[in-house]
């Protein structure tokens, strides 16, 4: 199959059912406990710098492990897995001295995650299995100061995020990937700065992956960390026209319901949501079992909220197992068509009367 | 004129005053480098309604791009001023996209137009778009700025084709900009630019569709600048009639205007001749009486305005804004003017709660002003009473009768005082039986007084299992009444599968004081209660089978298994710190200032149902206007509180020599560790971790087991911020000052909590000392940055209360603190905080989750108590069904 073929299919699949993301791949690689070697793997056993914790980097020197976790998943039921980039960007990876690998990290994120996707196709004829090429929010904001006694002081400019951004995702479209997931969104004016790399690399190629747009609500404000509220942060991206757009990590599907509620009112698109199994214990692991995240997601789909679920955080291939199962035969949200309006925002959303 | 109404109400005000082009004083902050009073200027254009905030710095002293960057930059950390969208003004396309990289709403950029042909404008418009911008377009092309009503629209016409079929640009997403220029200038040919303006305007909304109509005003009366009065009255009659035409935003000084009907009639009509081009005289019939019309603009409204209006009025204005200050006179004022006090109370009285009650149940109050506002209620029904008791009035009718009670055994009572106040204010009657409240007497009152509904609200967990006993007994007594749960450690769960299957009427679990009056008003509904109950039953039916299939499946490891993974500690390459002193210490008096400086502030929000991070919840722009004064009166009250000596903060610390045995801890007389002077039961995790790595704990694995021969210790204490609190606050109720009386309750638990963390600190520096160079600020001590944990019985590692009489009779707590144990095991004073010290540095906080019954049996051998008391101590902590189990 093409990736045109896959775009058709996906078009007619995601007005069929609800869609099926994949879980958290960091808890999944926990499981393999790697060490300061495992990390390095043979090809940068001489790195000048420490690369345990560096997940991304096992695109590279761990082929093996990354794969297999997407095969889990789509076993599990999933439709669509993300690649693991979720920090392959120049700087997010400069905390490892691997910037020079970022565009190979993303190259190979997609390629493995689309390697696993065949297999899987291969194996299950009729299944049509998607990769979407992720893209993180890197470790910096552009619209928070880091130094609170100079609150006009930004420690990453625009220009660098689009830069930074137009690299990691040109390395997903080449890789293979189906769509771009901008996701994990803290501060809107990463994100604003993502959809601009993706806009420009869209046009240098001559086409378009479909786009989606996960946003994160960090805490029970209601709110992303750079303050906005949902309906405010759809104003501000809608720009960029998204296949969907969602929430995803910092809550669990108990806690964002609320707010998942208030973007799928007025987001005139597919809405996706992944939330974190439940929030962190003492020790910031998560306790939730598959069972009560599938109960929860169940109950958004069955009330019409959600076109495409999965996990986040915490979640393993039994809670999407459990989830795919809670949503498999619940029609998908309707797509609301709200009245032309100019739909600005600052923190808060501002429509202009007609 | 209803049209007209209609469009003004839609109309967009966008603010002016941050435009160096347009206001001298903003000029003159922003060239003198003066950021924070130029960030004033914002912050009071939104205040005053802008829903846009222009800004402009296109000043040629000025570095504007660098000027424009750092001014939205500080913008994004002012939360009530970047609420609002803002307009990128400039006439600089560099200026206009470096402010957009700024930016992450949606904002709009002004301008863009044809002038320098269609190239430059189709690759700015695909930018805007890019950055996901609105845009406002200037009738201005080639050749010039469109001066006529057809030459305006005409630009505007070609743009808007190039920008929807070219650029693929949201039509609702441009707004056109068709000039305002200078009128009554004396030239001629200026005369008729704001009748053109009109005119476009009128053009562009039928026959450009989605787009809109926007200017600035500032040049329109340019040749009266000095002459405020006339200035406005010709924008506001400009206005008045470009918004009939179809303008629907404008950059304005937002709240100045005067309304088109109260500008003197001479005055309207000449400016509005001058504005419509009327007559070829327009400009010296409106210069005639300019002068006699300088300098009478309308001075600021007094805050003390509200006192002009009429009694009723003064009200309901005093109870929605929780002034207290006049009500006395206002009351005594409208009992005379109405003759009985009932009709003062079911009149101008209920009327403003009712304003309060909707303006709460909307969002648009919140719980701290609510208290304030039943605050000023008690006052002026209490200025009433003595003349309803002679004339033997009847009470007035209120909504229902409800009884609210803590349960036996508990001692805590904020979050029940909040909804008696929240019920009281929407028109409940309420009889509030305080703390530790028995069933017997709960059901005699609630007869002997006919009540519609008991509320039930507990802190501890002891009290879950008071609250059954409380529903079976209703049950016995045949009562029908509906049973309200609420308090910290009740859930819904809880209320369906334990409570609920105990009686036979209504039980319903209220969230938080902002639900109460839903589920009464529901719950008394003449026709909706029986819905209502059905629907609850329902749902509870729902989570008891739920929870039957739940709690069958969940696989947890057998006692054995899990002390198998216990956390495994190298204690042979451990030296455990030595205390500075074995025994206990005591405290008195406690230095109150120490303890202000460390109250962690967010639970004292949380507590008014206020959520958010402390100190930005001061500036929420949604909570920030109830979170403030909150914070001021909590601060005067906490002054008060210290320096008149109504805490008494008195604490004990002490420290044995220890050693685990198994899941126990034995502690010892002294350091030989022969003779045993008390025994810690701990209790462990069964729960299946989802990583392989994770160890099943309990407390006892933070202490060298005995069969080691290390020399291990551990620590305890107990401290309260006294029981003066809990008295003055029963002094002010008695004052109908529930306000006050909760903030100090609240304040008294915060001080607790501060007197309980500067002891662990001074445990870690100094008692026990094995972090003498710590140096953590008050975020990263509330943020448990550091060495050793201090876990409280009853709290999730050790949730069995149980644990607190050993820990009392260690400490002679009751002796040195004042603190006594309640049949439940809750502390009283409320006000107090208990727990034990552990020191290792793997020591943490956990969760112990669910148990199995094998677990429940050792627990009961160890402690020689039968395994029914333990399962109901720990009801809430059972993997299984006690009365399954055993039938």
């Amino acid at each position: 199959m093409t990736r045109e073929q896959r775009r058709a299919a996906f078009d007619l699949l995601i007005g069929e059912r609800i869609l099926v993301m994949d879980g958290a791949m960091g808890t999944m690689i926990q499981g393999y406990k790697l060490d300061e070697a495992g990390y390095r793997g043979e090809r940068l056993k001489d790195h000048g710098h420490d690369l345990r914790g560096n997940n991304d980097i096992l695109n590279l020197t761990r082929p093996d492990i990354v794969e297999e976790i997407h095969r889990a998943y789509f076993e599990a039921g999933s439709d669509i897995v993300e690649t693991n980039t979720f920090s392959a960007t120049s700087i997010a990876q400069a905390d490892y001295a691997a910037e020079d690998l970022v565009y190979e990290i993303n190259v190979e994120g997609a390629r493995l995650a689309r390697l696993a996707a065949d297999k899987v196709e291969a194996d299950n004829p009729g299944r049509v299995c998607f990769v979407a090429g992720a893209l993180g929010p890197t470790n910096r904001t552009a619209s928070i100061s880091p130094d609170v006694n100079d609150p006009a002081f930004r420690n990453v400019s625009f220009d660098a995020l689009v830069a930074s951004y137009k690299e990691a995702a040109r390395g997903l479209v080449e890789g293979g990937a189906d769509l771009l997931l901008v996701e994990t969104i803290f501060d809107t004016l990463n994100a604003k700065a993502a959809l601009f790399a993706i806009d420009e690399l869209g046009e240098e190629m001559g086409f378009h992956l479909p786009l989606m747009i996960s946003g994160t609500i960090t805490d029970l404000s209601g709110r992303t960390l750079s303050g906005q509220t949902p309906e405010a942060f759809w104003n501000s991206v809608r720009h960029a026209k998204p296949v969907s757009v969602g929430l995803n990590c910092a809550l669990g599907a108990k806690q964002l319901r609320g707010f998942l509620a208030e973007l799928s009112r007025v987001a005139e698109t597919h809405v996706s949501a992944y939330p974190n199994a439940g929030l962190p214990n003492a020790f910031g692991g998560y306790d939730e079992t598959p069972e009560e995240t599938a109960a929860e997601i169940g109950a958004w789909a069955r009330d019409g909220l959600v076109n495409i679920v999965g996990g986040c955080c915490g979640t393993t291939p039994d809670h999407i197992r459990a989830i795919a199962e809670a949503v498999k035969d619940v029609p998908p949200r309707d797509i609301p068509v709200p009245p032309r309006r100019m739909r600005l925002s600052g923190l808060e959303p501002f429509e202009v009367p007609a | 004129m209803s049209n007209a109404t209609d469009s003004t109400a839609r109309f967009v005000n966008i603010g002016e005053r941050t435009n160096v082009t347009g206001s001298a004083r903003f000029k003159r902050l922003i060239l003198e480098g003066d950021y924070e009073t130029a960030l004033e200027v914002a912050r009071q254009q939104v205040e005053n309604g802008a829903q846009i905030i222009d800004i402009n710095m296109d000043e040629a002293m000025l570095d504007s791009k660098e000027a424009m960057v750092r001014f939205l930059n500080l913008i994004a950390s002012e939360p009530d001023i970047c609420k609002v969208p803002v307009m990128i003004d400039s006439s600089k396309w560099e200026v206009i996209e470096a402010g957009l990289k700024c930016v992450q709403g949606k904002s709009v950029v002004n301008s863009i137009s044809l002038k320098e042909g269609e190239e430059p404008f189709l690759k700015q418009a695909r930018l805007v778009r890019r950055y996901g911008a609105a845009v406002v377009v200037m009738a201005f092309d080639e050749n010039g700025q469109a001066d006529t009503a057809e030459r305006k629209f005409e630009i505007c016409k070609r743009s808007y084709d190039l920008l929807v079929e070219k650029v693929g640009f949201p039509p609702e997403d441009i707004i056109f900009d068709p000039n305002i220029f200078a009128v009554a200038t004396g030239i001629e040919e200026h005369n008729d630019y704001g009748r053109a303006f009109i005119e476009a305007a009128r053009r562009i909304r039928t026959e450009l569709p989605g787009a809109h109509v926007s200017g600035g005003l500032s040049n329109l009366s340019f040749s009266f600048r000095g002459n405020n009065t006339v200035r406005e009255a010709i924008h506001s009659v400009f206005l008045f009639h470009a918004i009939k035409a179809g303008m629907d935003m404008a950059i304005v000084n937002a709240g100045a205007l005067p309304v088109y009907e109260d500008i003197p009639k001479e005055l309207r009509e000449r400016a509005e001749d001058v504005v419509l081009n009327r007559r070829e005289d327009a400009t010296e019939r409106l210069l005639e009486i300019a002068e006699s019309f300088r300098g009478q603009a309308k001075e600021k409204e007094a805050d003390l305005a509200w006192r002009e209006q009429d009694v009723a009025s003064r009200l309901s204005h005093a109870l929605v804004h929780g002034i207290a200050d006049f009500v006395e006179a206002d009351v005594e004022e409208a009992r005379l003017a109405m003759g009985r006090p009932l009709d003062v109370i079911e009149g101008p009285l209920m009327d403003g709660m009712n304003v309060v009650g909707d303006l709460f149940g909307a969002g648009k109050m919140f719980l701290p002003q609510v208290v304030k506002s039943a605050r000023v209620m008690k006052k002026a029904v209490a200025v009433l009473l003595p003349y309803m008791e002679q004339e033997k009035d009847g009470g007035s009718r209120s909504n229902g009768k409800i009884l609210l009670a803590t349960v036996k055994g508990d001692v805590h009572d904020i979050g029940k005082n909040i909804v008696g106040v929240v019920l009281q204010c929407n028109n409940y009657e309420v009889i509030d039986l305080g703390v530790m409240v028995p069933s017997a007497k709960i059901l005699e009152t609630a007869k002997a007084e006919k009540v519609d509904a008991i509320g039930l609200s507990g802190l501890i967990t002891p009290s879950l299992e008071e609250m059954c006993y409380v529903a079976s007994e209703m049950k016995r007594e045949k009562m029908a009444v509906p049973l309200l749960i609420g308090g910290a450690t009740t859930s819904k769960v809880h209320t369906a599968v334990k409570i609920s299957p105990n009686y036979d009427g209504p039980v319903v679990y209220v969230t938080d004081a902002s639900r109460a009056v839903g589920v009464t008003g529901n719950l008394f509904s003449a026709s909706n209660s029986k819905n209502f109950a059905a629907e609850v039953a329902n749902e509870y039916e729902k989570i008891r089978a739920h929870h039957a299939r739940g709690s069958s499946g969940a696989k947890r490891l057998t006692l054995a298994e899990a002390r198998e993974n216990r956390e495994a500690i190298d204690w042979q390459n451990y030296v455990p710190p030595k205390p500075s002193f074995l025994g206990t210490k005591v405290f008195d008096n406690y230095d109150l200032s120490e303890l202000a400086d460390r109250i962690d502030w967010k639970p004292f929000f949380q507590a008014w149902e206020l959520h958010g991070r402390f100190p930005d919840i001061l500036d929420d722009p949604k909570v920030g206007a109830a979170a403030r004064p909150l914070y001021d009166d909590g601060m005067r009250m906490l002054e008060r509180m210290i320096s008149e000596g109504w805490v008494r903060a008195r604490g004990v610390i002490g420290f044995w020599p220890a050693a685990s045995v198994g899941d126990d801890i034995s502690l010892f007389t002294d350091e030989s560790r022969g003779e045993k002077l008390g025994t810690i039961h701990t209790l462990r995790q069964q729960r299946i971790h989802s990583r392989a790595d994770r160890a099943n704990l309990a407390l006892a694995d933070f202490v060298a087991p005995l069969d080691s021969g290390v020399p291990d210790y551990v620590g305890g204490f107990a401290v309260t911020a006294g029981a003066e609190i809990d008295e003055r606050a029963k002094r002010l109720e008695a004052k109908h000052d529930d306000y006050d009386a909760i903030l100090m309750k609240v304040l008294g638990d915060r001080l607790a909590e501060a007197f309980a963390e500067r002891m662990h600190e001074r445990v870690r520096k100094e008692f026990w000392g094995y972090a003498p160079d710590e140096h953590l600020g008050n975020e990263q001590l509330i943020a448990e940055e550091y060495r050793g944990i201090r876990p409280a019985p009853g709290y999730p590692a050790c949730p069995d209360h149980t644990e607190k009489p050993e820990l009392f009779r260690l400490l002679d707590a009751e002796a040195a603190t004042g603190i006594s144990l309640t049949e439940s095991c809750a502390m009283w004073p409320a006000s107090s905080v208990s727990g034990l010290y552990f020191a290792h540095p793997e020591a943490r906080y956990f969760g112990l989750g669910r148990i199995g019954r094998d677990q429940v049996a050792d627990y009961a051998k160890r402690k020689g108590v039968t395994v029914e008391e333990v399962e109901r101590w720990l009801a809430s902590n059972l993997d299984y069904d006690p009365k399954a189990a055993a039938a």
